[in-house]
């Protein structure tokens, strides 16, 4: 079983790495995060953090705001260089990132051309099947899309590209409920139709949006691991919890006293 | 990709030509012959490469991190440096193509008036080839200010700031060394050196004798001085001993300003016994030398576009 170490203080015990960002490394996890930490001037952002991602799950990230995950994902997604540690990911990622970026000026086809530009092994028809369960139209400009269109795009580039990992930043944060419903129920159909195995990593703040669709449960708090493991052996050893929720809060407090 | 690249450079790229292609039309309508649009003309070739490094060169990296649309761009399978490196030289030549019309433009419009002028290297900066090398320079230096900086306005400022400090020093230091000039030695005439202040106005130095301009079309002078033989400069004093009671009067020589006779010929009277141990010592571009400069000049820019160009890979890679 997957296990997770996080030791708190970091005292340079783990030499940076210092060549790439993110190591490539195929085997049974997604992602394998050894002695991780990131620092943003005196502030550690995640700390001295050891976990390892079970590859073929969905997988959520779920923590207070400030937790780390957005650092935790960034770096996985090779956008951030870690200040300690390593980080190794499977060869082909996916990447949605908070709040769903797109260029404003280019329309939803050009946002398609553009994934078909940059990535290997984009899938054209996939694409164009995505957009259109999204009810996107393709000569809409991204900057008149709303939020959830938005998501929809983001994740319509990030899937055709037929990655082995999908790593969603917050992608329903600012959704409302119904497009934060079709948005998830879209990452299951995704995930459902790739017959890769593709491994779904997706953050947020709310476990009810993690418990709809997730298998595999992290716990991030305070830049460390406090909980990871398949949902159903937490839900076993709930410790008298009543739901996940009451789970994730029980933990989380016990790390704050 | 390429297509990608001139995506997101299209619109910025039309308008500046749009610009360029009103401003044609307007001065071809207005004819050529006008020394004032000339002037506006020329001030526009010299502006260009600046504010195109600093609306198309500073936005290129500094808005994609301002709208957090890198995460977008640098998530994808295609590498940082690759994606930098088409960006860079899909809209950094559109920014040299813009110049380098506009710059052929008023090169043919100013053929005339620049001809009958004489004075080719007086719009050295504003015509021909060495505005596409500055385009490029000033283009690279936006990128990697808005690399540094990750904020578009700032680094449009700085962009601007720095572009225009390089370039005035190089025109005042570098330029006029690039190639070593040609030094002439000619004998001190009384009949056209007058006596005056010479200089920018806040650096005036103490009035001396000023030799008037040598008759070298299209030449660049680049300096003058009155030597001995020992090559040792005319000091105020030797000046005043020489000829005591000069410039005292109301102003001699060869302005504009007709000057009394008695003035005049003080002025020749001591020209004359100056002459007798100080010659005059010249420093000049000759004017077969115009085309080796601009192309001489235009490498150095786009040298230190290439280097910049480099600076902006390195610089990528180390974001986040």
């Amino acid at each position: 079983m997957p296990g997770f170490r996080c030791q708190p203080g970091v005292g340079g015990r783990h030499r940076a790495d210092t060549g790439r960002s993110v190591d490539l490394w195929p085997v049974d996890n997604a992602i394998e995060a050894n002695g991780l930490g990131k620092r943003y001037g005196r502030r550690w952002a995640l700390a001295d953090c050891t976990l390892t991602v079970p590859a073929g799950q969905v997988v959520g990230l779920v923590g207070p705001n400030g937790a780390g995950k957005t650092t935790l994902l960034e770096l996985a997604a090779g956008l951030l260089r870690p200040t300690t540690g390593t980080i190794r990911v499977r060869p082909r990622t996916g990447f949605v990132a908070q709040g769903a970026p797109a260029y404003a000026g280019l329309s939803v086809a050009d946002h398609l051309r553009m994934g078909q530009a940059l990535n290997a092994r984009w899938d054209a028809g996939l694409a164009r099947r995505q957009a259109a369960a999204a009810g996107l139209d393709l000569r809409q400009r991204a900057g008149r899309l709303s939020g959830g269109q938005r998501a929809r795009l983001a994740l319509t580039l990030a899937v055709a590209k037929r990655p082995e990992l999908l790593i969603l930043d917050e992608p329903v944060a600012n959704l409302d409920p119904l497009a934060r419903r079709e948005f998830l129920d879209s990452v299951a159909a995704a995930v459902a139709a790739s017959d890769e195995g593709t491994t779904v990593v997706f953050s947020s703040h709310l476990v009810a949006d993690v418990e709809r669709v997730c298998g595999y449960l992290i716990v991030l708090a305070g830049g460390e691991v406090r909980l990871a493991g398949p949902l159903s052996s937490l839900l076993a050893g709930r410790d008298g919890q009543r739901s996940l929720d009451d789970l994730v809060v029980f933990h989380l407090r016990e790390v704050t006293r | 990709m390429t297509w990608l690249a001139w995506r997101q450079a299209r619109a910025q790229t039309l308008i500046a030509l749009t610009a360029v292609l009103a401003v044609a039309v307007a001065a071809v309508i207005a004819g050529r012959t006008d020394t004032t649009h000339r002037m506006w003309l020329s001030a526009l070739v010299v502006a260009a490469p600046g504010l195109l490094g600093a609306f198309l060169g500073a936005p290129l990296v500094a808005a994609e991190l301002e709208n957090g649309t890198f995460r977008l761009a640098w998530t994808q399978d295609v590498s940082r440096v690759r994606w930098l490196a088409l960006r860079l030289a899909v809209t950094g030549l559109a920014s040299m193509a813009v110049t380098g019309l506009l710059s052929w433009f008023v090169t043919w419009w100013a053929g005339p008036l620049d001809r009958a002028g004489l004075d080719q290297f007086g719009s050295f900066d504003a015509r021909d080839v060495v505005p596409v090398g500055y385009a490029a320079f000033a283009f690279a230096l936006g990128v990697l200010y808005g690399l540094l900086l990750r904020a578009t306005v700032p680094a449009m400022a700085v962009t601007l700031a720095v572009f225009t400090a390089v370039r005035v020093a190089f025109r005042l230091l570098a330029r006029p060394v690039l190639l070593t000039p040609v030094t002439r030695a000619l004998a001190l005439n009384p009949a056209t050196t007058g006596y005056g202040a010479s200089g920018f106005l806040p650096f005036v130095p103490g009035s001396s004798l000023q030799p008037a301009a040598p008759d070298l079309p299209d030449a660049w002078v680049t300096s003058v001085a009155i030597v001995n033989g020992k090559g040792i400069a005319l000091t105020g004093s030797v000046l005043a001993r020489t000829c005591p009671g000069l410039g005292q009067g109301r102003g001699g020589g060869t302005g504009h300003v007709q000057a009394p006779q008695g003035a005049v010929n003080a002025t020749q009277d001591c020209v004359a016994r100056i002459a007798a141990a100080y010659h005059e010592v010249i420093t000049d571009q000759p004017a077969g030398r115009y085309w080796p400069l601009q192309w001489y000049e235009l490498c150095v820019y786009l040298a230190a576009a290439l280097l910049l160009a480099a600076a902006c890979a390195w610089r990528v890679r180390r974001v986040g």
